[in-house]
């Protein structure tokens, strides 16, 4: 563990607090306002996290959500609480940046089953007065959209400009345009999909049997019994992160170099600087994040199958929408493949919707999107502008 | 996917471009397939207001054309129009790219059902220059506005205006209306039958219906 990490017990009681009490904005909803979800169950009370940047305009026009990712949260473009580093997207958002703060006002909750402040597994059921563990109903994609809704209209938005996100964030963008058409005038699903591959759900199951596998999970009781599963969740991220990069990032990277040693143990140390970096990774991980949260996230992306709430026929779900949609897609993404974004575009496509897509050369597999990408910067900037344009949204350049 | 040479400078709009537009009517929804670099979309968006949609073969030109504002996604003509429903656009538009097809009937007849009105731009293999080379020198044609040869033209269906003009007969398209252009893209203000047309023009742009 590098030494600006901080030790586990500090961050730990960090994380925890973040968790129910976070120091990002929060919406509260009484019992009386429950979130309906896909399960059946009515939630209440609960809560949602959320961090926003640049100024809501007079008509309330220039709103943007952004929905992060598997292991993502609020902190899109400021400080992370408990991690201490920058947003996970300042290469995007922020003043002069693609997504100009100097012109949209940007909102990006914590999702529904996260760890940094919205109800979750660590949150505490009021009925028990014990975090829920695997007492809270399992979470959707749909339910993730259903809760930002209910902020967007606390917040007193009804059109947001736009939605956008990677990922399990493009998944979000995707339901966000067929639950609230109305709603969303420009939709940027990127490096997603309209349901989670087998190959991705095989995926989610190892890390999941990983976790649970680790003998301090306990049922999902561990934050109560005061033990943590960390060898589990950090085995999950380490197969996780696998999945993120490409071959030849990996190759490239690391190829078959040895880990501050001149030649193999023969033995079963991290001899290869690939095996010490997703040690690392895992490390780091389970400082920040909530073993039990993965648990329903990656749940929550493998229910997701866009389709299958229009009878099978992903053309439906577009029917009659007014949304400009930018696909957006990297050629060494194997996780969340060209492919699968070309089968959004054809049901957009059969729903004659106004579309654009865009696949980008780039190296680096799934994580791509995170990364500095100069091409898909330019796109998401032009896409932005021409949509603002539109709108008739000041667009950053002036124009209108 | 549009494969006539530039003949413009750098904000000069094209003549077949200017023809086109005067084709378009006002806030139409429009689907213009081989959008290369956008500049007929970005012409229609501001003279016209359409709400337009592209359709380009090479990745690079999508790319270019969606960070200026449009709405392009990579696609071939002779594959990807099956998927629009039918008469989903007022106008769809095939700017000389009919003749670079595998399958030239099979895309104009996607044309008409997808398009409740259709442009087509075709350079016309007819034009005298080319007869010239072919009867005086025995070689396939080649010229300033054709400027491929035999072995590595994507142009692989030509036509003349005539041929153009028999197969909408086929596909009972109505030509509603025919601008006869030179290769600079400049109109042919002449009203000429059409074997002169076929001689003379170097292009044509036809607005179709059906």
């Amino acid at each position: 563990m590098s030494a600006d990490t901080p030790s586990l017990e500090t961050s730990e009681d960090v994380k925890a607090n973040e968790a129910i009490t976070p120091s990002s904005m929060l919406a509260h909803f009484p019992a009386d306002e429950p979130l309906e979800l896909d399960s059946g169950v009515k939630l209440g009370p609960w809560q949602i996290a959320y961090e926003t940047y640049g100024e809501l305009n007079a008509d309330k026009s220039n709103a943007i959500v952004i929905c992060h990712a598997l292991t993502g949260d609020q902190y899109v473009a400021s400080t992370n609480p408990v991690t201490g580093k920058p947003g996970w997207w300042e290469l995007m958002v922020g003043p002069g940046k693609p997504v100009d703060t100097d012109h949209y006002f940007v909102i990006c909750a914590n999702v529904l089953g996260g760890c940094l402040g919205t109800t979750g597994p660590a949150t505490v059921n009021p009925q028990t007065g014990v975090p829920y563990g695997l007492d809270l109903p399992v979470i959707t994609i749909r339910d993730m959209v259903r809760a930002q809704a209910r902020l967007v209209d606390h917040l007193g938005i009804d059109t947001l400009f736009a939605v956008m996100g990677g990922s399990m964030g493009g998944m979000q963008v995707l339901q966000w345009a067929v639950s609230y058409p109305e709603r969303v005038f420009a939709a940027v699903p990127i490096a997603a999909a309209a349901r989670h591959t087998s190959q991705n759900i095989a995926f989610h199951e190892v890390g999941r049997q990983a976790i649970m596998a680790d003998p301090n999970w306990r049922q999902g009781t561990y934050i109560q019994e005061g033990v943590r599963p960390t060898k589990g969740l950090a085995v999950a991220r380490m197969a996780a992160h696998v999945t993120y990069m490409s071959d030849e990032s990996l190759h490239q990277k690391f190829g078959r170099n040895l880990q501050d040693r001149d030649n193999l143990t023969f033995g079963f140390d991290a001899d290869f600087q690939i095996e010490s970096y997703l040690r690392h990774q895992g490390m780091t991980f389970v400082d920040r994040f909530d073993a039990n949260s993965y648990l329903y996230v990656t749940r929550a992306m493998d229910y997701f199958d866009l389709a299958d709430q229009f009878d099978g026929a992903l053309p439906q779900a577009f029917a009659g929408t007014n949304t400009r949609f930018c696909v957006m897609s990297f050629t060494s993404d194997w996780l969340f493949p060209t492919s699968e974004s070309r089968q959004v575009v054809k049901a957009l496509n059969a729903a004659a919707a106004n579309v654009s897509f865009v696949e980008i050369e780039s190296d680096r597999g799934h994580d791509s999107f995170l990364l500095d990408v100069p091409e898909m910067f330019e796109t998401i900037r032009g896409f932005l502008t021409g949509a603002a344009r539109a709108r008739g949204v000041p667009a950053p350049g002036g124009e209108a | 996917m549009n494969l006539a040479p530039r003949q413009t400078r750098p904000g000069e709009v094209r003549g077949d471009h200017k023809v086109v537009a005067s084709l378009v009517p006002e806030g139409a929804r429009v689907l213009d397939i081989g959008s290369e670099d956008g500049a007929l979309l970005d012409l229609l968006a501001r003279e016209r207001h359409i709400d337009g949609r592209g359709i380009e073969l090479s990745q690079a030109g999508v790319n270019r054309c969606v960070a200026r504002g449009l709405s392009v996604i990579q696609g071939d003509a002779d594959k990807d129009l099956s998927d629009y429903p039918d008469q989903a656009f007022d106008v769809v538009i095939l700017s000389q790219t009919l003749q670079a097809t595998r399958e030239p009937k099979e895309v104009m007849s996607e044309l008409l059902r997808i398009g409740k009105r259709v442009i087509v731009s075709i350079p016309n293999f007819a034009h005298w220059r080319n007869r010239m080379q072919l009867l005086f020198r025995g070689r396939m044609p080649v010229t300033k506005y054709l400027p491929y040869q035999w072995y590595d033209t994507p142009n692989i269906h030509f036509c003349s205006l005539r041929d153009f003009v028999e197969l909408c007969h086929e596909l009972d398209a109505e030509v509603v209306k025919a601008v006869a252009l030179s290769a600079h893209g400049n109109e042919i203000p002449v009203n000429a039958p059409w074997w002169v047309w076929n001689i003379v023009a170097e292009q044509a742009v036809f607005l179709l219906h059906r």
